[in-house]
């Protein structure tokens, strides 16, 4: 019961060995493979950024899914529900200034 | 919270407790969803002038990749001797959660250490942030990072002392959980910078 009880007032009882393993070896993996597609020079420019975008992005959901143990539990809902508008927000400051700021010449004509 | 006591086969025990905590976690992500929202800016800002060089070093004549990879290890390492920490706590094995939080210290000091190191000779080299708006944007964004990664040491470095001092009581294990978010947010923030400064920097 004590044990019960810890886990709930942290509100995480979800992580397991197994899963934090499993994190912890996916993102050495998607570690590697981007260094090592920049430092081996093997590949062109351009499959080297698809690749380190790529190995980012998933190795982002790995850390929010293995280590954050976030999903779409009820419990987790609004953690999610602040994540995807935080997202909209970056995407809106991000994308915006990139684009402000690259076609600031033609729009001052 | 029927649903999680149902779930847990947790007893109803202290509810007014558990909402608290529920509530300071849930609270304390909202502060980590700002925070990204300020590295938003920052990356925005990198992404903006990190190309004007003003004549000076690019990311290619700087960054030691290999060098990186270790810094990066050493913070991914970290975040997986947090997640140890996190199980002995759920465990109740208060040496054990000490242990691991000490194992992630060091490994945070290790990564902590190489940065200031990396910074020292850049800037003892004249490339300082005042050499050109890519190296002001630079050392804005990796020196944010950075700092947010020395709060988290300081604060372990009092978790521990909490651990030793109070035992695993609720607050301290609250304390504990919403470290480990921020430890692991700080984690998923270095994959960014790595990924889009360091990599692309040299590409």
């Amino acid at each position: 019961m004590k044990q019960a009880h810890s886990d709930s007032v942290t509100g995480a009882g979800r992580g397991s060995l197994k899963s934090y393993g499993t994190g912890f070896i996916l993102s050495i993996v998607l570690t590697v493979i981007p260094f090592a597609l920049v430092m081996s020079g093997a590949v062109s420019r351009s499959v080297a950024i698809l690749g380190i975008c790529g190995a980012g992005l998933v190795q982002i959901l790995v850390h929010l899914h293995y280590f954050l143990h976030l999903d779409g539990s009820s419990e987790e809902r609004w953690n999610l529900m602040a994540l995807l508008f935080t997202l909209l927000i970056m995407t809106i400051f991000v994308g915006g200034t990139l684009w402000v700021m690259f076609t600031l010449n033609s729009r001052m004509m | 919270m029927t649903v999680h006591a149902l779930r847990y086969g947790v007893p109803a025990e202290a509810p007014e407790n558990h909402h608290a905590v529920e509530l300071q976690t849930f609270g304390f992500w909202i502060y980590l969803m700002s925070d990204l929202v300020l590295f938003a800016t920052l990356f925005a800002t990198f992404g903006v002038i990190g190309q004007n060089y003003a004549g000076g070093p690019t990311g290619k004549d700087l960054f030691d990749l290999p060098y990186l990879f270790g810094e990066t290890l050493f913070l991914l390492f970290s975040s997986g001797t947090y997640g140890m920490a996190v199980l002995a706590l759920h465990d109740d094995k208060r040496g054990l959660v000490l242990l691991w939080l000490g194992v992630t210290f060091l490994l945070g000091l290790g990564f902590v250490s190489m940065e200031i190191n990396e910074f020292h000779g850049m800037i003892a080299a004249g490339n300082g942030p005042q050499r050109s708006g890519f190296l002001s944007a630079f050392f804005t964004l990796v020196g944010t990072h950075g700092a947010h990664v020395t709060s988290g040491l300081i604060w372990m470095a009092v978790m521990m002392g909490q651990v030793l001092a109070k035992g695993l009581t609720t607050p301290v294990r609250s304390r504990l959980m919403r470290l480990s978010m921020f430890w692991h947010f700080l984690d998923i923030v270095w994959i960014g910078v790595f990924s889009l400064v360091y990599l692309m920097g040299v590409l």
